[in-house]
């Protein structure tokens, strides 16, 4: 199929946030796999339409939180025990509760570190461009408009049925969505 | 009186749509030309960071000799400073995240006034034990660092902690304020009119596209980072807290330090998003999207922290009492009856006695009544900050070392010098970035009625 080759997608607007997720519902119902959304908030539902779950980025925080910390008790048992142990009246050199505060400050600093590099990075951000943004009326995506996106590397996609199923499942406008602008 | 001003007031206007909202809050930015109240309220606060730089450059030349600090006064103007930025910073993490995971849906009109708030009082708090230090260019050996003397920080000292603890938390609300700031940068960097703001909105907004993954990710991570936050604010001034209460010095050595720290904060934060907000709602035309219902709702807060602290003035005074210990007996007694007595009763009349006030419903629904019992809180918060440091030191063990402190005419411009820092920085801000979290209005707006929590009442 050479036609569809040359475009990223199509693109469908939908009414509403409500509209959108019955939409992409359907889309989904109908076997379409690489389908993704674009809207100005956080429309709840979405991610269950889409079959998703952020698990990744629950694990790259926990992970990172509990390196950082663990390095935050080593630095301190290593400075006090191993690197310049010094016996303050016979006191343990291990001096474990005062090291807490700085451990649980290393956790939750190493943890928002990572967990926020992590988010960007499996969103694929920074991003120079991108194929969606090629059509004019997607700048409203950040203010209010709602599209969904069916892409052509889908196994489903053809054209014309695509585009059919789209208006079927809601939308009010479809665009095909050229590769280069 | 308006419908707005009421204290039952919707959290939103009915009639604010997707749209409108996008367009008013970017508007303020990116089309809206510069005031004269903007340049004049601008040039004020840049001449106070110009009388800051000018104390500082003084400082760094002469020494701290130039401030009224002696033994066993030592410690004066710069850590009452510190402490008392650092608490006004607690406010906008408490707002942001504990709110957040309490669903609390008020909080989003403002939560991104509060935010900027904590970073510049960070900002200025962070200065304060840079400049206390005598010699200060050597600051970096706060840090654990590798180094040839082979030297580490005292990791058991409070004075450590509090470097981990402030350092953390302000990277942090760097972090939490970007991650916030995202999806508006995107919205910037689709509605500005100039070619010039698109490039600078599109690079700091990272290519974001608001797709249904990214926003599932990027919720998930808001809420970790929310939790972590929660525990972080508290913790943050608890070990400021350790700084006085780890010293054996009669009025810090007590284990009451760390709640009443964490509420004194949380107090002065929330006085000052009140002096912040009220006047930006009038000048910037917002009072339908930060009602009186919202300032209400931060008054009570004000409140409920006030009596907090009230408590813990109270189970201090009774401890004292109640431990027979004769030293920490004297220190208290002459807190109410001694050379400080005037300012240990004006910080109780300012920040407990005045704050009840709000109790009365018609000045809890008169923002210029609230703007005034807000700043008043604030000075008696500053008040209560420097009698437990100067007041504590100024008579200690030895009857023979006591002596008065007196702050000198830099320990004031340094003072008011730092409002020109926080002042300066938050009028930039209210110029370029959108002073309200627009897409989580947007999720607000689109709330069915039934969903929309009853919240603050």
């Amino acid at each position: 199929m050479s036609d569809d080759a040359k475009i990223y997608g199509l693109l469908a607007e939908f009414a509403g946030p409500d509209e959108l997720v019955r939409g992409a519902r359907e889309v989904s119902k109908a076997g379409y796999r690489r389908v993704e959304t674009y809207t100005p908030f956080a429309v709840e539902g979405i991610s269950d339409a889409l079959h998703f779950r952020p698990f990744a980025v629950a694990v790259i925080f926990l992970v990172a939180a509990l390196l950082s910390a663990s390095a935050g008790y080593f630095m301190q048992y290593y400075a006090s025990v191993i690197s310049y142990p010094e016996n303050i009246g016979g006191r343990p050199l291990n001096s474990w509760p005062s090291f807490v505060p700085i451990t649980f400050e290393m956790g939750v600093l190493g943890g928002v570190l990572g967990g926020v590099l992590g988010m960007l990075l499996l969103n694929r951000l920074p991003r120079y461009s991108h194929p969606v943004a090629n059509v004019e009326r997607f700048r409203a995506a950040s203010s209010d408009a709602f599209f969904l996106c069916v892409e052509s590397s889908d196994p489903r996609f053809e054209l014309d049925r695509t585009k059919a199923a789209l208006r079927h499942s809601g939308a009010i406008q479809v665009t095909e969505v050229p590769l280069e602008s | 009186m308006d419908s707005t001003a009421s204290e039952t007031a919707p959290i939103l206007p009915p009639d604010l749509t997707d749209d409108s909202i996008t367009e008013r809050i970017t508007g303020i930015v990116v089309k809206r030309k510069m005031g004269y109240g903007w340049i004049g309220g601008f040039a004020i606060a840049f001449a106070l960071l110009m009388m800051f730089n000018y104390a500082i450059a003084v400082l760094f030349t002469y020494g701290v000799g130039i401030w009224g600090i002696q033994v066993p006064v030592a410690w004066g103007f710069a850590i009452v400073n510190f402490v008392w930025w650092v608490g006004i910073g607690h406010a906008g993490t408490f707002i942001s995240a504990v709110l957040y995971l309490c669903h609390q849906e008020w909080r989003t009109s403002i939560n991104r006034f509060t935010e900027s708030m904590t970073l510049f009082a960070v900002a200025c708090a962070g200065l304060f034990p840079i400049l206390h230090l005598g010699r200060p260019w050597l600051f970096f050996y706060l840090m654990p660092y590798p180094n040839t003397m082979e030297l580490w920080p005292q990791f058991r000292s409070p004075l450590v902690w509090d470097v981990f603890a402030v350092t953390t938390y302000a990277i942090v609300s760097v972090i939490f304020y970007f991650v916030g700031l995202l999806p508006d940068l995107a919205t910037l960097r689709d509605r500005s009119p100039h070619r010039w703001q698109r490039i600078i909105y599109g690079i700091l907004a990272l290519g974001w596209r608001g797709a249904g993954r990214q926003w599932s990710r990027y919720k998930m991570a808001y809420l970790i980072m929310a939790g972590l936050a929660t525990p972080l604010v508290v913790s943050v001034h608890s070990i400021v807290s350790l700084d006085f209460a780890v010293g054996i010095v009669p009025g810090w050595h007590t284990t009451i330090m760390p709640f009443y720290f964490v509420a004194a904060a949380l107090e002065s934060g929330f006085a000052m998003g009140l002096i912040l907000i009220i006047p930006v709602r009038h000048f910037y035309g917002l009072k339908d999207i930060i009602t009186g219902r919202h300032l209400a709702n931060m008054a009570k807060l004000l409140l409920a922290t006030s009596l907090v602290v009230g408590h813990g003035y109270f189970t201090d005074t009774f401890m004292s009492w109640y431990s027979a210990d004769p030293y920490d007996k004297f220190i208290t007694a002459d807190k109410f009856t001694g050379s400080y007595a005037f300012g240990g009763w004006m910080l109780m009349i300012l920040d407990v006695g005045v704050v009840q006030l709000i109790w009365i419903r018609a000045v809890r629904q008169s923002p210029i009544a609230l703007f005034f019992i807000a700043i008043l809180a604030n000075v008696g918060l500053w008040l209560d900050h420097f009698i437990l440091v100067v007041q504590s030191l100024h008579s200690d063990y030895l009857p023979s070392e006591w002596r008065m402190f007196y702050g000198t005419k830099w320990d004031w411009m340094t003072l008011f010098g730092s409002f020109g820092l926080f002042l300066t920085l938050f009028f930039v801000f209210i110029r370029i970035f959108p002073m309200v979290a627009m897409s989580e209005m947007r999720g607000l707006v689109h709330k069915k009625p039934g969903e929309t929590k009853e919240a603050g009442a």
